[in-house]
């Protein structure tokens, strides 16, 4: 991976990018292969099933999940159940949030939340789409539950210290977001505009929404 | 089911290291908190792991800790807290020791 190499028409030489088949071979990744292997020999899905699948999965984005907050600041009582079962408010609105029961968890001027999934990168994937890489690293994981506050910084955001940083760490079957502030001066807005300011991040805690 | 704990219930962690698929992170072992809420009733993953139903299901609770508990070290306000899903079994309450 240290080849370089140079372009006729430029004299600098730069690293050559690996490709992906340059990294380790793992034994995870040989049992996948392998198990999907059999399961398309053995009829139980066809390829085209599961290219399907990860298409599916891949296209996953925050637009849902920031619906569902838009929606919750307008109504009060959608907000009630959104907090109570993020699955059943979700199907109010026709949104597909999967089988795994997913929570919010609602941030106010008294208490700032962050998710992390300490043991793996549990993550509500059909609400906000797939994880950043950085949710999954060992970095992010160890570091959020033991310094909160030094890593909300680093993502730009300072809480003041009046203000209680609760880490969510979630551990069991279930799957959290963050229900973020309403900002300020956004009276006037319809939900659609509402649900455009609501980012991923803000949904995972580790900003909040500012309009300055 | 019934639940044996309840918001605002004092409870330690199991301070214990058994074997296997175990989803309860060694931070909180053997540390004490306060029962946030009953959050959710699910099959037992330490069986659900190996094959096996993990019936009956047991009780999830948040169970929220203060940061200065787990972290004798931890630089933040005194305020700031931890809040972790817990199975039932990994729980155990705080006896009043008349103290």
């Amino acid at each position: 991976m240290s080849e370089t190499h140079s372009h006729d028409d430029w004299p600098y030489p730069h690293p050559k990018q690996p490709d992906i088949e340059d990294g380790p071979i793992t034994d995870l990744m040989i049992m996948t292969e392998a198990v999907t292997e059999l399961m398309i020999d053995k009829a139980y899905f066809t390829a085209d099933d599961m290219r399907r699948t990860l298409e599916v999965i891949d296209a996953k984005t925050p637009a849902e999940g920031a619906r569902m907050v838009a929606r919750a600041w307008l109504d009060e009582d959608f907000k009630a159940r959104m907090l109570e079962d993020v699955n059943a408010a979700a199907e109010e609105m026709s949104i597909d949030s999967g089988v795994i029961p997913i929570r919010a968890i609602e941030n106010t001027k008294d208490v700032h939340n962050v998710i992390v999934c300490t043991l793996c990168s549990c993550y509500p994937k059909h609400l906000i789409g797939l994880p950043p890489d950085w949710y999954k690293s060992r970095a992010y994981r160890s570091r959020v539950i033991r310094e909160p506050r030094a890593v909300l910084k680093e993502f730009g955001t300072e809480i003041p210290d009046g203000v209680e940083v609760r880490v969510h760490d979630s551990t069991a079957e279930l799957r959290y977001m963050i229900l973020p502030m309403r900002p300020k001066g956004t009276g006037d807005m319809d939900e659609d505009t509402l649900a455009g300011l609501v980012t991923r991040d803000c949904m995972i805690g580790v900003t909040i929404i500012d309009r300055d | 089911m019934s639940a044996r704990f309840a918001a605002g219930d004092e409870v330690r962690v199991r301070r214990a290291s058994p074997p296997g698929h175990v989803r309860t992170p060694y931070y909180i072992r053997g540390k004490e908190g306060v029962v946030s809420r009953l959050i959710a009733e699910h099959p037992n993953p330490e069986e659900l792991a190996y094959g096996r139903d993990g019936l009956p299901v047991l009780p999830v609770y948040w169970v929220r800790f203060r940061q200065s508990d787990l972290w004798p070290d931890y630089q933040g306000p005194e305020g700031d807290t931890a809040e972790v899903d817990i199975q039932e079994h990994w729980l155990e309450p705080v006896e009043d020791d008349g103290g």
